[in-house]
Order: C-alpha cells, then sequence, then structure tokens
C-alpha cells in the first residue's frame, strides 16, 4: 500500500521516477530499492524512516550518485544523476553513516581541504572551518586527528564537512548514531538553523523515530525497498495509526458488556484483551470522555481509562504488521549481504562520471 | 558564512593539486613517520652492506655504489607498493566516500595521491645518500637529480597499483596484502636489488630480463655514476616511464569505477 497525500508543487530540488536499484547476491537479484517514485520541494526536512534493510541507504547513496541506478531516472537539484552527476555533486552535501574524516588529517585541515573541494577560496575556507568548528563544539579539538577524536566528535566532523561549502541540499545518512543526547541536540540546532538561514533542504535517513517525529515535516515510511507512506507525521500517526485508548473494568465479565457499546461508537476495531478493552482512534481526545460518558449511562464502571498519541512505529505496525524493530531484525542479514555485493554489482555496471 | 559556488567544476589540474595538498598534510604536520619509515632500508644498509663488502673483496665505496642505488629503490617498492593500505583504511572509514561525492574528477583522486608519493620518495632518498656519503660513497649531482626524478616516476606507477589493488580487493583486504607481499618479494629478489643475479641460474637471468625494476636498479647504479650513456639509464627510464603509464590508467580506471 502507498499512502500518498502531500500536494508537490513546482519548486521540486528532487524528482524521482521509478528509480530501482536490484544487486546480484550468489547469482540471484535481490531489489534493493524498488520503483522509487517521489518528489523533494526546497527548504523540506524529509526523513526517510525504515528499518535496516529498508533500502534507505541504497536510495540516499543512488541520488547522491555513488551507485547508478539500474532502472529510473532522478533530478537532483535541477541536475541529472546520470547524465550529470558532476552537477548535482557540486550542489549537494552528503553525510554518510560512517567517518568522514581521514583518520591521518587534522580536523581544521580536512574541514579547508574540503573546502578547496567545493571551489571555496581559502579566505572563505578558513572562515566558515573556524565557524563550523566553534558552532558544533570541536574548538578543542581543531588541531587533533581524526583518529584521536572520540565517536560524538568524530560524528560532529561528519557533520561540519557535510555543511562545510552550505549546500542547498543535505543528505544525512543516520546523521545522529552514536552521538550523546546533548551532542545530538546541538546537531539539529546546526541543521535547523541552516534551514532557517539558506532554506537548505535537509534529506535524512533515521531510524530513530522520535527524531524524524519531531523534526521532520515529512516522513517517508519505507520497507523492502519500497516508500509505503509518504505524508506529515502526525497526519500519518492520525490516518493510519490513531490514538490508543485503552479501558480497564473491574472484572471480565464487565469488559464482555462493554465492548458492544465501545463498538457502537467507533468503525474501529475494538479489541478485548482480558479485564481489558483497546482501540486505536484518529481522534482519541474527543472520543475517550465520550466512551466513558456511555458506558456510566450503561452502569458499566470503568476503573482506568488512558489515551496514548501513537508513534510512527505505530504507523510501521499498522501499515506492515511488523514493528521497526521486529522489521529490521528480519531484514539485517539480507541488506548486509547486498552491501556486500554492491561493490561487486557497481564494479562490473561502471560509472557515473 | 559563505554561499556555496554551484558552478564548481571537475577541474584535472585544481583537483589534482587539491587533492595532493590534503595527502601531503599528515606527512607535513608530522614529518617523524618518514623518519621512522627509514628504519627498514638502514638495517639493510647497516646489516647487509658489510656483507657484501666483505664478500666481494672491494673497497666499501665501490661496493656502496653498487648497493646504495638498489636500497633506493626497495624504499621506493616497500613503500609505494604498501600505499594502497591508506586508501583500504579510508574505504573502511567513509573518508573515501566523501571524497566520492565531491565535485572532484576521479582522475584527480588517484593522480593526486599518486603524486603524493613523490614527496616521500625524495626525501628518503637524499637521507639514505647523506648517510652512505661518508662511508665512500660518491654521487653525481645531475646523476643524482635524474635518479631521483626516475625513482619518483617510478614511484608514481607503483602508487597507483597499488592504489588500483586496493580498489579492486574492495571488502577484501586480505587480499590486498596476499597479492601485494606475493609480488613485492619475488619482484625484489628478481632486480638485483641485494644480491647480484650475474651468477644465478639462467631462469633468473631471464626473469630479471623482463623485470622492469632490474633495469630500474640498474639505471639508478648508471646515474648515480654519472655514467649517463649507459644503456640501462635508457631501460630505466623505459621501464619506470611504462609503469607510471600502465599504472595510472588502471589506476585511474579502477577509480572511475569505485563506489
Amino acid at each position: 500500500m502507498v499512502f500518498y497525500s502531500r500536494v508537490m508543487t513546482d519548486e521540486h530540488i528532487i524528482e524521482t521516477e521509478g528509480l530501482t536499484k536490484v544487486f546480484t547476491v550468489k547469482k540471484a537479484e535481490v531489489a534493493a530499492v524498488t520503483d522509487l517514485t517521489f518528489a523533494a520541494t526546497r527548504g523540506e526536512l524529509v526523513a526517510f524512516l525504515g528499518p535496516n534493510g529498508a533500502g534507505k541507504s541504497t536510495s540516499l547513496r543512488m541520488l547522491t550518485t555513488l551507485i547508478p541506478p539500474t532502472s529510473g531516472t532522478a533530478r537532483v537539484v535541477g541536475h541529472d544523476i546520470r547524465a550529470d552527476a558532476a552537477g548535482v555533486r557540486a550542489r549537494i552535501g552528503y553525510v554518510g553513516q560512517l567517518t568522514s574524516g581521514s583518520f591521518a588529517q587534522r580536523v581544521r585541515d580536512e574541514l579547508l581541504s574540503q573546502g578547496a573541494f567545493y571551489g571555496m577560496t581559502r579566505r572563505d575556507s578558513i572562515r566558515r572551518a573556524d565557524e563550523l568548528i566553534e558552532s558544533l563544539d570541536l574548538g578543542g579539538f581543531a588541531t587533533r586527528t581524526v583518529q584521536q577524536l572520540s565517536g560524538g566528535q568524530k560524528r560532529r566532523l561528519d557533520i561540519a564537512l557535510g555543511l562545510m561549502h552550505a549546500p542547498p541540499l543535505l543528505f544525512l545518512d543516520e546523521p545522529s548514531t552514536g552521538l550523546d543526547p546533548q551532542s545530538r541536540a546541538n546537531l539539529w540546532e546546526h541543521i535547523l538553523q541552516l534551514r532557517r538561514q539558506h532554506g537548505t533542504t535537509v534529506f535524512l535517513t533515521t531510524h530513530y523515530l522520535e527524531e524524524a517525529d519531531r523534526y521532520a515535516e515529512r516522513v517517508m515510511v519505507m520497507d523492502r525497498g519500497r516508500i509505503i507512506a509518504d505524508d506529515q507525521a502526525d497526519a500519518l500517526k492520525a490516518t493510519l495509526a490513531g490514538d490508543v485508548l485503552t479501558f480497564g473494568f473491574a472484572d471480565a465479565s464487565q469488559a464482555s458488556a462493554a465492548h458492544p457499546i465501545v463498538a457502537n461508537l467507533t468503525p474501529r476495531e475494538v479489541t478485548r484483551e482480558g479485564t481489558s478493552l483497546s482501540l486505536a482512534v484518529p481522534d482519541g481526545d474527543r472520543l475517550l470522555p465520550v466512551i466513558v460518558r456511555e458506558l456510566d449511562a450503561a452502569g458499566i464502571a470503568v476503573s482506568r481509562a488512558t489515551g496514548v498519541p501513537p508513534t510512527l512505529d505505530d504507523v510501521f505496525l499498522a501499515l506492515t504488521g511488523r514493528t521497526l524493530r521486529e522489521a529490521g531484525e528480519g531484514d539485517a542479514a539480507t541488506a548486509e549481504e547486498a552491501d556486500t555485493e554492491s561493490a561487486v554489482t557497481t564494479t562490473q555496471t561502471g560509472v557515473l562520471s | 558564512m559563505t554561499t556555496t559556488d554551484t558552478l564548481v567544476r571537475a577541474n584535472l589540474l585544481r583537483d589534482t593539486r587539491n587533492v595532493l595538498v590534503r595527502e601531503l598534510r599528515p606527512t607535513l604536520r608530522d614529518p617523524f613517520t618518514l623518519i621512522f619509515s627509514l628504519l627498514q632500508p638502514l638495517v639493510f644498509l647497516g646489516l647487509f652492506a658489510p656483507l657484501l663488502i666483505g664478500s666481494s673483496g672491494q673497497p666499501a665505496g665501490e661496493t656502496l655504489q653498487w648497493f646504495v642505488p638498489g636500497v633506493l629503490v626497495m624504499i621506493v617498492l616497500f613503500g609505494t607498493g604498501a600505499t594502497g593500505s591508506n586508501l583500504q583504511y579510508e574505504m573502511m572509514t567513509g573518508s573515501h566516500e566523501r571524497t566520492l561525492v565531491a565535485p572532484l574528477g576521479r582522475s584527480s583522486l588517484l593522480i593526486g595521491r599518486a603524486l603524493k608519493e613523490v614527496a616521500p620518495i625524495v626525501v628518503q632518498a637524499l637521507i639514505i645518500v647523506l648517510i652512505a656519503l661518508p662511508f665512500g660513497f660518491t654521487i653525481n649531482p645531475l646523476g643524482l637529480l635524474a635518479g631521483l626524478a626516475l625513482l619518483a616516476v617510478f614511484g608514481v606507477g607503483l602508487g597507483s597499483l597499488s592504489y588500483a589493488l586496493t580498489l579492486g580487493t574492495k571488502n577484501r583486504e586480505w587480499l590486498f596484502w596476499g597479492v601485494q607481499q606475493s609480488l613485492i618479494f619475488p619482484l625484489l629478489n628478481l632486480s638485483g636489488m641485494l644480491l647480484p643475479l650475474d651468477d644465478g641460474p639462467g631462469w633468473m637471468r631471464t626473469v630479471a630480463a623482463v623485470n622492469p625494476v632490474n633495469w630500474v636498479v640498474q639505471a639508478e647504479r648508471a646515474l648515480f655514476a654519472g655514467d649517463f650513456g649507459d644503456t640501462a639509464v635508457a631501460w630505466g627510464w623505459l621501464s619506470g616511464g611504462a609503469v607510471a603509464i600502465v599504472g595510472l590508467i588502471v589506476g585511474i580506471r579502477a577509480i572511475r569505477r569505485s563506489s
């Protein structure tokens, strides 16, 4: 099932049409990404959410020209990823999952090199590097080599490298993995500031549900290589998951008696488990007191009533029947195989020059 | 904050220079690594030279005249042959991937890295020469310059091949070292670098005749002695140049396919 509801404007910074990547693993074809079709609007903050092996990183690697698609097309910042890969590269920032800095290099040197790679003058590079070093709390480590940094410091450097040339479109692959809460908050502050000041479009993959929920204006849920939902987090939760209402009763007979009454008040499925009834509804705030009143009027005492807002995990569960964690565990092995094979396949299939 | 230069495009010279500067920085920041990597050739010089002097019955100066150029080629062989491991490390982390996403020409990524090999080769060779001078080793200044240039050309080729091997053995680092070690030692022993091949079996001399390392060693000996008319000089340049051209072609092809 694909759930699209966003209206797409003309100002698309990413446009894909049927983007597909098939790897060959032990002579068998494995579709890592199938028919990826979407458009991202300039200035949006889009989160690609899904379990390990869902195809998020492969999608990002295609959009950043690291690997060629098997089929389909994509334009990134107005440039075709196949026909004008260099044009794409000049206009995007990319922060991969692994450490971007070379271990033998000093932090500040790596930033200056990055500036030079993107055609910045030395003066601009120095100013920008110092800005990033300060804002990402790397001041005490600027003359240290990358290998001397802690995991969190390395990650902050990765982000600084991705932001060095202030790109109009920034791809972040699991950007906050390995960061402590404070560093993560700092990182997000910087990303949001970049967006406020320059209207930078941010496209990120994450499996931190709360991050996608809190920061992303748009969430694309991916599973087994396909986009299965695409909307604002709140809309996805309201439409696909809903608030989870739970009512507790003194005994199982009361729960049984309450079941038809509650079921009459909503078209949603009501589940009885022991002495409890539960249901997921889009408008829990409104319905919860209504149900309590109706049960009270019928002479059934409610001993406990709770309404829990849904999470994106509930959305994933509603869409796939699995939680993100379950899906991640199931698909991780396949993803690992495909990743290993990608090197071989890409070598064979050629180049994006 | 700087605005993005959205017109930046790959430019071979500019990108190569930028990659070269980046690659040289760690060495410039910490030149001690260059000195430390001289340990092995110094051990060879200290342990082999007295043996050769004793067994040859020749004066120390003459023996060093034969031996030192071989040690210089050995530095190049070991140093540049293993340089792919630096790239291997960057591929295991995300550093190489980041450069692939940058608007740099793929060729520049390889050429810049390969040119970086010139700096340590020249510095290390000069240090070895300076150490050998008090023991009777003599040099022709022009020959020294030509010899260093040949070592640099040869080193760029070997470095490129080492990078190509790294790229070709992605995710299988053990294979890189297996292939590298399997090639280095036969190339070294079949070059007459440490021991003369004149009295060796015919098959060894036959293989040595097609071993480019052998010709580079012989050319270095002739150049350091100022014997520019020796045909070995021409063969050495031909061999070193061929290694450089083949290395760069193979390396550039490999990095263009890299992801």
